[in-house]
């Protein structure tokens, strides 16, 4: 961890702060006419196209539009709550990226003052991240619960309960790599994987970590708490103008915070990619070009979601919660005890590189090859006939195993 | 210093509040923000790994807190504030202030002093430091403690288990008994017709219309029919429109509005 960290001149921090804060505003708006366009493009339609060049002020137009509209407080809210919770879930959605590194220590423009591109660094700054957005959730919760309507408050509880269950998997997928890095610092993890991006050697902790991050931002096909088919709008169906429009600018960001953190401790962070970055002694890993790196990284994974909310339907809610509990949390508890013992071996020089990647196309053939064994069909039981509760006068309850030889 | 200055009123504010809110979600919020200004009171004292536990472990809990008191006390349900066991209040003040009083003065006299030592607790960084007591010597403790832990999980599950009395149907059971119904007595496998939407009003209490104009009973909810709440007279309905329309036709003509003499759209004038 670099020493500036917390000991740079006031102006330096705020210049910093203020640069984030407009980024991801622009970043949304960016973001909410790529999904568009890309989406259009998936559906053979043109999309947004007539405001500006491409149609890249529609959004600036939509958020325009948005904040002079009505604002709605509906009688039945709890008026306090109400207002609180779409603050709660945007601010959180924000503060993550103070860990976020941008790139390496650069100098600034027109002064001498070197800096890092990054707020700050924490020694537990990932876990930082999962705690602030955590607290975000509160947002959604609360305003499920302060808007008086059955379905937003339906959509808060399915949120609470889809996060809290996602964090989990995403949390263990963290600790593999904390594990490989031999720190929880965002700038220490980018800069061990200087040799190796670790979605490989960690693949698979980075197709969980992917699948909880679409889980944990409520984006499609993990949108229960707002689907809109089912729950209206879920949690924010009694919020309009500026109140809502925050929550629409909490859910992109944290899209685009998940992605962050993804390419920060899966795609190298703000490294060039390979052959780019060999290029002239690493030149395209100086100044300000990582910034490119970077966010093309973070544009990949907003593209990933994009089309994942393009091609696939929206989960059921009990298959998407046992998926999680019973596919998602095994799977990475098993992977992180296996990491653990080959960090273990690797570092008592019982197991070098040759073996292990043997090992490792052994265990990857084995995957693919359960995936072409055909599903057995579970035999069909024979059909029960119909429990007739009142066949003694009384009603009953059938006994639990005498069901199918008395009835 | 400052952090804690600025803190300390919304802490104690909060924690009041948590006691004398009326609604249990607004209480449940209090103690959010109580711990939460804990946890930046822990960065600050150089704690920064119990900072980030003790968010992520109580914004969890404190979820839990929502989910029980919505599931258990209703959605918008407040406290009675009658007392239910005479001179309760009164108990509970005196031994709550022996209590408060006990607990000041206990921690004043132990840590009345500087603390010392927190440069060399966190000399190879506060994780490390935190790592090397957890799994070096409190090893048995910690493990102790999630055995426990992982045992009240089990038996929680145990308890919330039930036995499952009558067989699952799966979704394709669900289809498959559709299409059989369907087959043997012709009865509609999709999903039934809305009321209201279709009809002149716009309500539940309105059956749907079928196209020549007769109303269909199954689009309405059982439970407005068994209350007898189902609107009526639709014969009446279009006679209504059909006399509307005509009025309307007549005033249009005595007002001489047949193409052009008035306002209209696009008419010469």
């Amino acid at each position: 961890m670099s020493e500036l960290f917390g000991n740079e001149p006031f102006w330096v921090i705020a210049l910093k702060s203020v640069l984030i804060f407009v980024v991801l505003l622009v970043y949304t708006l960016f973001n909410i006419w790529f999904e568009r366009r890309v989406v259009a493009r998936m559906q053979h339609r043109i999309g947004p196209n007539v405001h500006g060049p491409f149609g890249l002020l529609q959004s600036l137009a939509d958020g325009v539009k948005l904040a002079l509209k009505e604002d709605i407080v509906v009688k039945s809210a709890d008026k306090l709550v109400y207002v609180l919770a779409p603050i709660l879930a945007t601010i959180p959605a924000f503060l993550a990226w103070a860990v976020i590194p941008f790139g390496p220590e650069v100098r600034i423009p027109f002064t001498d003052t070197i800096t890092p591109l990054q707020l700050t660094d924490l020694p537990v700054a990932v876990l930082y991240v999962l705690a602030v957005t955590s607290i975000g959730v509160y947002g959604i919760v609360l305003a499920g619960w302060a808007s008086g309507s059955i379905y937003a408050l339906l959509g808060g509880l399915r949120s609470s309960a889809q996060v809290i269950s996602y964090e989990v998997a995403m949390g263990l997928s963290f600790v593999s790599v904390f594990m490989y890095a031999g720190s929880m610092s965002t700038s220490e993890i980018v800069e061990a994987q200087t040799d190796l991006w670790y979605f490989i050697p960690l693949f698979p902790s980075f197709v969980i970590y992917c699948i909880a991050m679409v889980g944990e931002t409520n984006r499609a096909p993990f949108d229960l708490p707002e689907a809109a088919a089912e729950l209206v709008g879920g949690f924010h169906t009694e919020y309009s103008s500026l109140k809502f429009a925050l929550f629409f600018l909490a859910e992109y960001v944290n899209m685009v915070t998940v992605s962050a953190l993804a390419t920060t401790l899966f795609l190298g962070g703000w490294r060039a990619p390979f052959g780019i970055g060999q290029i002239n002694d690493g030149y395209f890993n100086t100044g300000y070009w990582p910034l490119l790196w970077f966010f093309g990284k973070t544009l990949f994974f907003i593209f990933i979601f994009v089309w994942l909310r393009g091609t696939l339907p929206r989960m059921r809610y009990d298959q998407f919660m046992s998926f999680g509990w019973k596919i998602l949390i095994p799977v990475s508890l098993a992977w992180i005890v296996a990491v653990a013992f080959i960090r273990k071996l690797k570092s008592e020089d019982m197991l070098d590189q040759q073996t292990l990647m043997w090992v490792a196309i052994a265990a990857g053939v084995l995957v693919l090859v359960t995936f072409f064994i055909p599903e057995k069909k579970p035999e069909p039981e024979p059909e029960p006939e119909e429990w007739d509760a009142f066949a003694g006068g009384y009603p009953v309850p059938p006994m639990p195993d005498s069901t199918r030889s008395e009835s | 210093m400052t952090t804690f200055w600025l803190l300390a009123p919304v802490m104690v504010i909060a924690a009041l509040g948590l006691i004398f809110a009326r609604k249990a979600v607004h209480a449940a919020l209090a103690l959010a923000v109580v711990m939460i200004s804990l946890a930046i009171l822990y960065a600050v004292q150089g704690a920064p790994f119990l900072f980030a536990v003790q968010i992520i472990v109580y914004t969890g809990a404190i979820m839990m807190l929502f989910l029980f008191v919505l599931m258990l006390v209703g959605v918008d349900s407040s406290d009675a504030v009658r007392e239910t066991i005479s001179g309760q209040k009164l108990a509970a003040t005196v031994i709550g202030l022996l209590f408060g009083i006990t607990v000041v003065l206990a921690i004043g006299q132990t840590v009345s002093g500087a603390v010392v030592g927190l440069g060399d607790a966190n000399e190879n960084g506060n994780p490390y430091g935190l790592a090397e007591l957890l799994f070096g010597k409190y090893v048995l403790a910690f493990e102790f403690t999630s055995a426990l832990l992982i045992t009240a999980a089990l038996g929680a599950m145990v308890l919330a288990h039930a036995e499952r009395l009558t067989p699952r149907h799966s979704q394709a059971d669900i289809a498959a008994r559709r299409m059989r119904e369907y087959a043997e007595s012709g009865r509609h496998p999709g999903p039934q017709a809305t009321p209201g939407v279709f009809a002149r009003h716009n309500a539940v209490d309105t059956p749907a219309l079928l196209p020549d104009g007769t109303p269909l009973a199954s689009s309405l909810s059982p439970s407005i029919v068994e209350r007898g709440q189902v609107r009526e007279g639709f014969d009446d309905d279009i006679d209504k429109v059909v006399e509307q329309l005509e009025t309307e036709e007549q005033r249009d003509r005595r007002a001489g509005r047949d193409g052009r003499g008035t306002d209209g759209f696009g008419g010469e004038k």
